[in-house]
């Protein structure tokens, strides 16, 4: 009986516009979208390592794909992915282990693996571009 | 009392736990490789080359890909399980996957033992 009247009395906010996900689930959500990113990259990640460490020829094959703007910008979204994943999985493992559970430090630790992992990426990007 | 009667294919816990482990593996090698790579004098062909080709980065390189490739099958099937949800398309996508990592698996196998 109780569970109908709670039911009935349960307020809708289906204000679409209006409703933010917090922090940790855009990292979450981040963290299965560069993982799925990667995993469908690998053939091409595999292939660009492979022919880098090849041969003297293959390694200068290598050389021109990456040079390659598009290419560049493609391997530059990857970093992200990996780093942010990266960055991510460390405080996953961290909330796995019950440090950082609370609502205030989760938050503030999204907002260390964003920004960590975007300063990471210009760091890492601009050193090899 | 009522019994817990205990269902289900019992891979739950073991890959919750391979996830992990794998993740460890994989963060390890990355900060190996990192300051592997930045102790490199320049980035040409022999360097970059002698990195991967000296036995214990080898080694260490192909224990990445391995696990690599346990943690991203997880991901991947978790995925779908998520989000496909009639049994033969998802049958014949989990079939895809791990088709394809077990061919980079040999893949990653014949780039690192040619060194």
């Amino acid at each position: 009986m109780t569970e109908v009247i709670l039911k009935k009395q349960r307020p809708k906010h289906l204000a679409l516009n209006q409703i933010r996900l917090p922090l940790p689930g855009i990292v979450s959500i981040l963290h299965r979208v560069s993982g799925a990113g990667l995993f469908l990259m690998l053939p091409v990640l595999l292939s660009l390592f492979g022919n880098s460490v090849g041969s003297p020829e293959s390694y200068a094959a290598y050389k021109a794909v990456i040079g390659n703007i598009f290419v560049k910008l493609l391997l530059l979204g990857l970093l992200w992915a990996y780093l942010h994943h990266f960055c991510a999985g460390i405080r996953f493992l961290l909330l796995d282990m019950h440090v950082g559970i609370e609502k205030e430090a989760a938050r503030s630790s999204s907002r260390i693996v964003l920004i960590v992992s975007l300063i990471l990426t210009v760091t890492i990007g601009a050193k090899l571009w | 009392m009522v019994k817990p009667v205990i269902v289900g294919a019992h891979y739950g816990f073991r890959d919750w736990l391979a996830q992990r482990v794998t993740a460890v593996v994989m963060a390890l090698y990355t900060v190996i490789f990192a300051i592997s790579a930045l102790m490199l004098p320049d980035a040409s062909y022999e360097n970059w080359r002698g990195l991967f080709s000296a036995g214990f980065m080898k080694f260490a390189t192909f224990l990445f890909f391995m696990s690599l490739f346990y943690h991203a099958w997880i991901g991947v099937r978790d995925i779908f399980m998520d989000y496909i949800k009639p049994t033969g398309v998802r049958l014949v996508l989990h079939s895809v996957v791990v088709l394809l990592l077990v061919g980079y698996a040999g893949w990653v196998g014949q780039i690192l033992w040619r060194l």
